[in-house]
């Protein structure tokens, strides 16, 4: 259970112009200024949840990120996690959580990977058997079989991921925080990323807060989905309640051997026919009228049809229409 | 004690992997603080007595000063990257680990090129033993580990101090190194040549003269109060302050952004 009450955090950040005067002049008077990083943050996970945490950059993820895994200390708020105040009992805390920093490394460059594992089993004091059993699943589970006995500079950055998602889980950790996890990927290793999560998640219970920039990782991974922007949580909620507030519009594809004509419910627009006696029909739908699985009743009542499709909008187009709205 | 081990034995592995760089570091450093013991030499070459010290009582406290630094030099300096760690988020790492961020830091850098100076150092020390003209009674022999022992400590306060000073700046500073580097230069002499002020300095302070000047006024000569002897002891308290010092800066911490 993760309780995070009133967070706020500023940041003092100096500026100037550019420039050699200035940067001289800089030397004597600086110029300050106090950002919010986190303005009065509050949200609650219950155990075992899968949370994305999004929002453009620089609008506070990182940072909490950071206080959740006791590497800040906030200026002001409440945050417990399973009990206990990250920054004060910071060693009995990250015992139990797990942190995979997309961006930086945390295996031994020039070593094999199973070196900087049995060190990590050091660092944590995680007894034989509870390590050789999450060894053993976790080299099947994200198919290290092979690499673990490269040195991590000889791997590919998909393998690397797979690594560093490994040895943050080795110590069977009961909250993971994935920062940027399939940054640089291709698409077959942000699968395998993806599916692991998803398995972790469902196998073990893990409680997984993920930010990301990649949509389709939202979308495939977190149930809810908490957007933050300039240091405040703005919305806080299901993926599908974003959806339906923001864009009641639904477009459904078919194609059919014959047309037909037909009388349409109110909500629900023909906007394109192609073909001269049958092809394809896309139809739009207001889902505040004609809810979608309604509408693919009436047309399969009226129309031979042999193929369908429902498109919704697209994360991406989701997640830049929620920041316009915010202004962020 | 363990953990510090696997360290050890992994950041051996991990120089093996470059061979020819970690031999010609090795070199460079051998040669590096030799000459230092050359100017010293030279010197006395030509006169034969600094402030009433002698060539082999300066040599003593120039072997206890280095071998103490070289010791922590070798274990401890992983502070003097701490600005690096800092700034490419190695810091981060080591404070999502459940164990003490001070013994994290000195195992992540183990700098194990600088052997060569400690190498040195026992040569030298081997060298000023016998001639600096003190008879080697066991309590001498200990007041002697003591000196090493706390100057190591020392150093080492010294090196975290320096590193703490980035939490607040995130850049390092090059102050510290007046008194980390610069010690080891005029460390070759008794602290007490540089006058009373310096040495008050580094007593009360700086407690570099707590594990050199004062203790080797009692080895050199046995008239002098005992409790010159404890002196090492005494420069222990400096972990207080530095102690202190690093977990506010922990405190402080702001990480730089991903």
């Amino acid at each position: 259970m993760i309780e995070v009450e009133h967070l706020c955090k500023t940041f003092t950040v100096s500026r100037r112009d550019a420039g050699i005067r200035q940067a001289v002049s800089a030397l004597f008077r600086r110029e300050t200024e106090k950002i919010r990083a986190l303005d009065d943050v509050s949200f609650r996970i219950e155990p075992g949840e899968m949370v994305g945490y999004i929002g453009p950059n620089g609008a506070g993820k990182s940072s909490t990120i950071k206080v959740m895994s006791g590497i800040l200390t906030p200026d002001s708020g409440v945050c417990r996690i399973n009990g206990l105040v990250p920054w004060k009992q910071r060693k009995e805390h990250v015992r139990r959580i797990g942190v995979v920093f997309g961006q930086r490394s945390q295996l031994w460059w020039d070593i094999p990977v199973i070196d900087s594992f049995m060190l990590l089993k050091d660092i944590y004091r995680t007894p034989d058997a509870v390590f050789h059993k999450n060894l053993s699943q976790l080299t099947e589970m994200l198919s290290l079989q092979e690499i673990l006995r490269t040195p991590a500079r000889q791997l590919s950055l998909g393998q690397r991921m797979r690594c560093e998602i490994a040895a943050s889980l080795l110590h069977e950790p009961a909250v993971l925080f994935l920062d940027e996890p399939t940054i640089g990927l291709d698409a077959a290793s942000k699968l395998a990323v993806r599916d692991f999560i998803c398995q972790l998640n469902r196998e073990k219970g893990t409680t997984i807060i993920l930010t990301t920039h990649d949509m389709q990782d939202i979308e495939a991974l977190a149930g809810r989905i908490i957007l933050i922007g300039k240091g405040k949580i703005l919305m806080d909620g299901d993926i599908e309640d974003f959806r339906r507030q923001l864009s009641p519009v639904r477009t459904v594809t078919v194609s059919v051997r014959k047309f037909a004509d037909m009388v349409l419910p109110d909500g629900v627009q023909l906007v394109q026919k192609q073909g001269e006696t049958g092809g394809r029909m896309i139809f739009t739908t207001d889902t505040g009228k004609v809810a979608v699985p309604q509408l693919i009743g009436l047309l399969s009542e009226k129309l031979e049809m042999y193929d369908l499709s429902v498109e919704n909008v697209s994360m991406d187009a989701l997640v830049l229409s929620l920041y316009r709205k915010y202004q962020i | 004690m363990r953990l510090y081990f696997h360290y050890l034995s992994l950041h051996i592995r991990e120089r093996m992997e470059y061979k020819k760089s970690f031999l010609l570091n090795l070199m460079g450093q051998f040669l590096g603080s030799f000459s230092a013991f050359l100017v010293i030499w030279f010197m006395f070459a030509r006169f034969h007595s600094v402030k009433g010290f002698t060539f082999s009582q300066v040599l003593l406290s120039f072997s206890v000063v280095l071998m103490a630094f070289s010791l922590s030099e070798c274990f401890f300096r992983g502070f003097d990257t701490f600005s690096t760690m800092i700034g490419n988020g190695e810091f981060d790492r080591i404070l999502v680990r459940p164990r003490n961020t001070v013994f994290l830091v000195i195992c992540s850098k183990l700098q194990l090129d600088r052997l060569s100076r400690m190498l040195q150092a026992a040569v030298m020390l081997g060298y000023a033993l016998p001639r600096c003209g003190v008879e080697w009674t066991l309590p001498r022999i200990g007041v002697l580990v003591m000196m090493i022992g706390c100057g190591m400590a020392v150093f080492c306060c010294l090196f975290i101090c320096g590193a703490t000073l980035c939490f607040f700046t995130i850049e390092s500073i090059e102050v510290i190194n007046i008194f980390t580097d610069g010690a080891r230069e005029f460390g070759a002499y008794p602290f007490a040549v540089y006058g009373k002020g310096i040495l008050r300095l580094l007593t009360f302070v700086v407690p570099l003269a707590c594990f050199q000047y004062w203790p080797m006024m009692w080895l050199i000569d046995p008239e002098s109060p005992v409790f010159y002897a404890f002196c090492p002891i005494f420069s222990l308290l400096f972990i207080i302050p530095v102690s202190l010092l690093w977990k506010l800066g922990v405190k402080k911490y702001c990480s730089t952004g991903s």
